[in-house]
C-alpha cells in the first residue's frame, strides 16, 4: 500500500465530516475517490494532504505516518482552480514549481516538457485570466505535476475539458501511472472511472460505504442479466429459474435478455439455453460503475 | 531558494512591474512638485501687456512721483482732457487716477477709476508712493517750525526711510546646548506631509494586503500553496513583499523629489533668476526658505519615517490579512473593516489637531498608543522632541506588531483553509486554540 487512511474522524462545529474512513491506495494505482455531493470526500483529501488534521485516526505514507515533510511529495489539483489570475501562464508555473522545490534550471526544462506535450507553448507569456476554463486548467495539471511527485490528487480533473483534451490529460494520467505515480482521482465522472481506475472507494454520508477494485465490484454488483444471441426465429422456451426481459429477432437471430432467478448458478443457465438453442454469443450483463454508484447511494437512503 | 524567500519575490516582482505602480511611483513626484510651484508660476505670469494709468493730478507735485512699471505706464494728462481721457477708459487706458487736492491736508483727495476693479498690486504701489510723499510733506513742514530741533528731525527722517524691519527668528535649544533656527511653519508643513504620507500609505498597501489574502483565498490558490509553504510563511512572505513594494516606491519618490526640488532651487537661486523672482515676490525671502529648508534635519526624519511606517504598516496589513483569511469575500469585510478603519481615520485626525499644539496631552497618548502612535508620531517629529518619547513610541508599536501578527498568523492559518460561513468573533477566538 503506498497510501492508507485508518479510522479517520473529522468533527466539523455541526455536522461530522468523516465517520472512521479507511482507504487503502495500493502503489502504482489509479484510485477513484467517489461519492455524492457533501460526503466528505475533500474533506479527506484536505487531510490527506495535511490542509486540515483529522481529529482522530491517522494517514499512512509508504507503511509510515505521514510527516508534513510528505506534502511535497504530494501534487494536489484541487477543483476551483488556484491559479494567480493577473500572473502570466509560464511564469506561474515557474512560480509553483520553484515553490515545490525545483531549481529554476530544473523548473524550465521540465515545464518547456510538459507544454510542448499539452501543446500551450503559445501561451507562456499570457495572463491566466486571459484563457478559457479549460485552458486554465490545462496549465493548472502542469503546475500540480511539474515537481514529480509519488502521490497526485486530482479532483474533478475533465469539467470543463473538450472530449478532445480530456483523452490528453487522461493520456498523461495513465503515463503517470506507468512511471509508478499513485493517482487519486476525485470524480462523478463515471465512465472515466471505469476507464482509469483500478480501485475506488464510495464515500456517502461521510462513511466509506464500497471499495475494492473496480471490475470486482462490477462483478459483485452485477443483476444477473444475461444476453444470447441465438439462431433462429423462435424462442418460447419457459423455466422456473428464468425470466424473459425482452426479445428482439435480429436478421435470422433473435437477441434476448434474460434475468437470472435466485437458486441457479449461471453456468446452469447457460446450460439450460446451450442445451436447446444455438447459441452464437452469450454474455454477462455488467452493470456501469454509475449503475453501481446509483444503486448504492440510493440502497443506503431507503 | 526557500519558499519564504520565492512568496516576498513574487509579491515583489508582480506589483513593481505592474504598469501601475509604475506611472504612479514616476509622476507622483512631479505632480507634487508641480502642484507646489504652480501658483508661485502663475503669479509671476502677467499678460504681457502695459497698462496705461492716466494721471490727472490737479497740484502737480504727486504724479511726477509715480514711477512706471513694466506692468504699469503712468501718463499726466491735463484737466482738459478729462473727458476724452474717459472714453478711452477700457479701451488703451486702463484707469485713471485723480488727485484733487493737497493731500497732506486732505487724505481722501485720490481717487481711482477705472473700467475693471483696479488690482491689489496696482492700489498697494501707488497707496505706498503717495504715502511716502505725505510722510515727507509733513516731516518739512515741522523742520519748518520753529521750536523744533532740526538733528531730531533728521533723525525721524531717516527712521521713516528706513523702516523698522522686524521678524521674528525662532530659535530651538538643542539637547546639547546648541540652539539651532527653526522654522515653526516649516515644522508643520513637514509633519503634515510626513502625516498625510504614512496615513495613506498605511491604508492603501494595508488594503493591498487584504486583497492579496482574499485574492489567495477566493481562487483556491491558498489550497495548492499549502501544500508546498507554510501559511505562516505566506503571510509574512505576503506582508515583506508589499511592504517592500511600498518602501520602494517611498525611496523613489524621496530621491525624485529631491532632485526635482534641488533643480528648482538651483533654478531660482541663479542671479538672474533671483533677480526676477524676488522683484517679483516683494517680501518674500526666497533664500530664507531654501536655508530653513535646507536646515531641516532630513535623515532623521526619513529614519523615524521609515521605523514608523514599517511598524504601522505591519501592524494593521497583520489585522487586515487577519480577517481578509477569516471571509470568503470582499463584502463580507466590512463588519471587521469598519473598526480598524475607524482607528486609523481617528488617528489621522489626532495627527491634525496636534500640529497646533505638539506637547498637548492629545498629541502625547496618541503619539504613544500603538494603533495611532505611527501617524501622530509623524506630525510631532520635525518639532522636535525627546528622545525617550521616541524610543517609547516605537518600542510600544513593535511590541504590540509582535503581537498582533503571531495573533494573526494563527487566525490566518485557520481561516484560510475555512470556506462557506461568515465567522463571529467568538468563532474566531476559538480558532487561536487549534493545534
Amino acid at each position: 500500500m503506498y497510501l492508507e487512511t485508518h479510522e479517520v474522524v473529522k468533527q466539523y462545529a455541526n455536522h461530522l465530516a468523516l465517520n472512521k474512513v479507511s482507504i487503502q491506495v495500493p502503489k502504482g494505482t489509479v484510485f477513484g475517490l467517489l461519492g455524492p455531493n457533501g460526503a466528505g470526500k475533500t474533506t479527506l483529501i484536505r487531510i490527506i494532504t495535511r490542509i486540515t488534521a483529522p481529529d482522530s485516526g491517522s494517514v499512512m505514507i509508504d507503511g509510515r505516518p505521514s510527516k508534513s515533510d510528505d506534502v511535497y511529495n504530494i501534487g494536489y489539483m484541487p477543483e476551483e482552480r488556484g491559479l494567480y489570475k493577473k500572473m502570466k501562464v509560464g511564469e506561474q508555473s515557474m512560480y509553483f514549481a520553484q515553490l515545490r522545490g525545483l531549481s529554476k534550471k530544473d523548473a524550465h526544462r521540465e515545464l518547456m516538457i510538459w507544454f510542448k506535450r499539452f501543446n500551450i507553448m503559445d501561451w507562456y507569456n499570457r495572463k491566466v485570466e486571459e484563457l478559457s476554463k479549460g485552458m486554465q486548467q490545462k496549465v493548472q495539471f502542469i503546475s500540480t505535476v511539474i515537481h514529480n511527485p509519488d502521490l497526485l490528487i486530482f479532483d474533478e480533473p475533465f469539467s470543463g475539458f473538450d472530449p478532445v483534451n480530456t483523452d490528453m490529460v487522461k493520456n498523461a494520467m495513465l503515463r503517470l501511472k506507468d512511471e509508478g505515480k499513485t493517482i487519486i482521482l476525485s470524480t462523478h465522472n463515471m465512465e472515466s472511472v471505469e476507464e482509469l481506475c483500478d480501485n475506488i472507494a464510495l464515500i456517502h454520508k461521510s462513511q466509506v460505504v464500497l471499495q475494492g477494485k473496480v471490475f470486482e465490484i462490477r462483478k459483485e454488483h452485477r443483476p444477473g442479466i444475461f444476453r444470447f444471441r441465438i439462431l433462429g426465429n423462435d424462442f418460447d422456451f419457459v423455466h422456473p429459474s428464468f425470466e424473459i426481459l425482452s426479445r428482439e429477432p435480429y436478421h435470422e437471430f433473435i437477441d434476448l435478455r434474460i434475468k437470472k432467478r435466485d437458486g441457479i448458478s449461471s453456468n446452469e443457465l447457460a446450460r439450460l439455453i446451450f442445451d436447446r438453442y444455438e447459441v452464437v454469443s452469450y454474455d454477462e450483463e455488467l452493470p456501469t460503475m454509475n449503475d453501481v454508484f446509483i444503486k448504492t447511494v440510493t440502497r443506503d437512503a431507503k | 531558494m526557500n519558499t519564504l524567500g520565492l512568496v516576498i519575490q513574487r509579491e515583489y516582482s508582480t506589483r513593481v512591474r505592474k504598469k501601475s505602480f509604475i506611472i504612479l511611483t514616476l509622476l507622483m513626484p512631479l505632480l507634487m512638485v508641480a502642484l507646489s510651484l504652480l501658483p508661485l508660476w502663475l503669479s509671476t505670469l502677467n499678460d504681457g501687456s502695459v497698462k496705461n494709468v492716466a494721471v490727472i493730478d490737479q497740484t502737480g507735485i504727486y504724479a511726477p512721483l509715480l514711477k512706471s512699471t513694466d506692468l504699469y505706464q503712468f501718463r499726466i494728462i491735463g484737466e482738459q482732457e478729462e473727458n476724452k481721457a474717459e472714453s478711452r477708459l477700457g479701451n488703451d487706458l486702463f484707469a485713471i487716477l485723480h488727485i484733487t487736492g493737497d493731500l497732506h491736508e486732505n487724505p481722501h483727495a485720490v481717487s481711482i477709476t477705472s473700467e475693471k476693479q483696479a488690482p491689489q498690486e496696482l492700489q498697494a504701489m501707488i497707496e505706498r508712493t503717495l504715502n511716502e510723499k505725505v510722510t515727507r510733506q509733513k516731516l518739512d513742514d515741522l523742520s519748518r517750525s520753529d521750536n523744533i530741533d532740526s538733528e531730531a528731525i533728521a533723525r525721524v527722517r531717516s527712521i521713516v526711510e528706513e523702516g523698522s524691519a522686524v521678524s521674528l527668528k525662532t530659535m530651538r535649544l538643542g539637547g546639547d546646548g546648541s540652539v539651532s533656527e527653526t522654522s515653526t511653519e516649516l515644522a508643520t508643513i513637514i509633519g503634515m506631509m510626513f502625516t498625510i504620507l504614512i496615513y495613506m500609505f498605511i491604508l492603501m498597501y494595508g488594503n493591498m494586503v487584504m486583497q492579496a489574502v482574499l485574492e489567495e483565498k477566493k481562487s483556491r490558490v491558498v489550497e495548492v500553496m499549502v501544500s508546498s509553504v507554510k501559511p505562516v510563511n505566506l503571510l509574512v512572505g505576503k506582508i515583506v513583499g508589499i511592504g517592500l513594494v511600498g518602501i520602494t516606491q517611498l525611496i523613489i519618490w524621496g530621491i525624485l523629489s529631491g532632485v526635482l526640488f534641488s533643480a528648482v532651487s538651483i533654478f531660482i537661486s541663479s542671479p538672474g533668476q533671483a533677480a526676477m523672482m524676488s522683484a517679483d515676490m516683494g517680501e518674500f525671502n526666497v533664500e530664507g526658505v531654501m536655508n530653513a529648508v535646507m536646515s531641516v534635519n532630513w535623515l532623521e526624519i526619513g529614519v523615524y519615517f521609515l521605523l514608523f511606517f514599517i511598524g504601522g504598516y505591519v501592524l494593521y496589513a497583520s489585522i487586515f490579512a487577519m480577517f481578509a483569511s477569516a471571509v470568503d469575500s470582499e463584502e463580507d469585510t466590512s463588519q471587521f473593516m469598519t473598526p480598524v478603519t475607524l482607528i486609523i481615520v481617528f488617528a489621522f485626525f489626532a495627527g491634525f489637531y496636534s500640529v497646533s499644539n505638539p506637547d498637548g496631552p492629545l498629541a502625547f497618548w496618541a503619539s504613544v498608543i500603538p494603533f495611532s502612535s505611527p501617524i501622530v508620531m509623524m506630525v510631532r517629529i520635525p518639532f522636535g522632541i525627546p528622545l525617550w518619547e521616541k524610543l517609547l513610541s516605537l518600542g510600544l508599536l513593535y511590541g504590540t506588531f509582535i503581537l498582533i501578527s503571531v495573533f494573526a498568523a494563527k487566525i490566518y492559518r485557520v481561516g484560510i483553509l475555512m470556506y462557506g460561513k461568515k465567522p463571529s468573533w467568538k468563532e474566531m477566538m476559538k480558532w487561536l486554540k487549534y493545534k
